[in-house]
């Protein structure tokens, strides 16, 4: 049992902190400062970061013990595809969802 | 407020809506997990609306329920994080310029979703101006964070009532990847793109969830360095 002090304590320490993360640069930093290199850099920030967290995700699915899952990763591999081809979160989003979804049910039904 | 910034924030929470079918499974989990682990309906709750990331809530409550010393818990979960302190730098060049207050709201807000979403928009709009880029964030924002509070705290009180399995887990891995593969436009992207996903998997063995940061640095690197060539070819 978790001692009701140390769950606030965490919330509120978790919560300062995570804070501090997110308006460290935002806060502090002005633009004019940034070299262009490092500019540049960072405009490569979201195909950097959001691949890397979704790749375990995909590759090893805590739904199916970790183990790689074909369902999942055709899911995966259509909402990729949609996405390249039609340029759209939207359609990417949606048919990679049907196709999680269809897929799933076949496999529940047969 | 003018009308631009009205419409803005109305596109803002229009691009967001499909994330209303992520957020409902996903913040109702974490609101099942955290009262089983022994969390109050108040503390779930607060915890979701103080701290506000998914990923280092779950992280927190899984090394709680595991014994782990609170100072591990706090730096494991705060790691996790750590990858906030990217997308913080990344806003700067776009709206760096804002009132202060405007950027230490715009802080809070600043989760993977709402990130992934307005760096598409400002990449493909960088003629707009910081008016009308901070009104598209808070509008994404004002439609994407309710929803974790709200159903963080339907899956508190509804607790272990809804059905685990069916396919929901996934729908977070979707959305993520939804928002990246538009984004795909130039080789030096999917070079940054491919680095990431290798690095990630292989330095997955990495405490503290390094391994992403570590990846997600090289991967930024490659793909300045991938365009820097390309332009030099040219």
């Amino acid at each position: 049992m978790i001692s009701d002090v140390t769950i606030w304590i965490v919330i509120i320490c978790l919560g300062i902190g995570t804070y501090l993360i997110r308006y460290s640069f935002l806060g502090l930093i002005r633009a004019e400062r940034m070299s262009p290199f490092v500019q540049q850099v960072l405009r490569f920030t979201p195909v950097a970061v959001l691949p890397g967290l979704v790749a375990p995700m995909v590759a090893w699915p805590p739904a199916t013990g970790g183990n790689p899952d074909p369902v999942r990763l055709a899911a995966a591999a259509v909402a990729l595809a949609v996405g390249i081809w039609t340029r759209s979160f939207m359609w990417a989003g949606v048919s990679g969802m049907a196709v999680l979804i269809a897929l799933l049910q076949i496999g529940a039904g047969g | 407020m003018t009308t631009d910034t009205r419409s803005q924030i109305l596109r803002g929470a229009i691009d967001a809506s499909p994330f209303l079918l992520i957020m409902v499974p996903f913040s109702m989990l974490f609101g099942v997990v955290a009262t089983e682990a022994g969390f109050s309906i108040a503390q779930t709750l607060s915890m979701s609306v103080v701290v506000i990331a998914g990923a280092a809530q779950f992280t927190a409550i899984q090394l709680m329920v595991d014994d782990a010393p609170t100072i591990i818990v706090l730096l494991t979960a705060l790691a996790v994080n750590l990858r906030m302190a990217m997308y913080s730098a990344a806003l700067v060049p776009h709206v760096g310029t804002a009132p202060r207050w405007q950027r230490a709201f715009a802080a809070y807000f600043l989760v993977d979703q709402v990130y992934g979403m307005v760096a598409a928009r400002y990449e493909a709009h960088p003629e707009h101006t910081i008016t009308q880029k901070m009104a598209y964030y808070f509008g994404v924002a004002i439609f994407i964070c309710p929803w974790w509070y709200l159903f963080t705290y339907i899956g508190a009180v509804a607790g272990g009532a809804i059905p685990p399995d069916y396919g929901l887990d996934f729908a977070v891995a979707i959305a993520f990847i939804a928002m990246i593969a538009p984004q795909l436009k130039s080789l030096a992207h999917v070079a940054a793109a491919f680095v990431s996903v290798v690095l990630a998997l292989g330095l997955a063995w990495v405490p503290l969830n390094l391994g992403l940061i570590i990846a997600a640095f090289a991967a930024m690197l490659t793909g300045a360095l991938v365009e820097t060539w390309r332009v030099g070819r040219t």
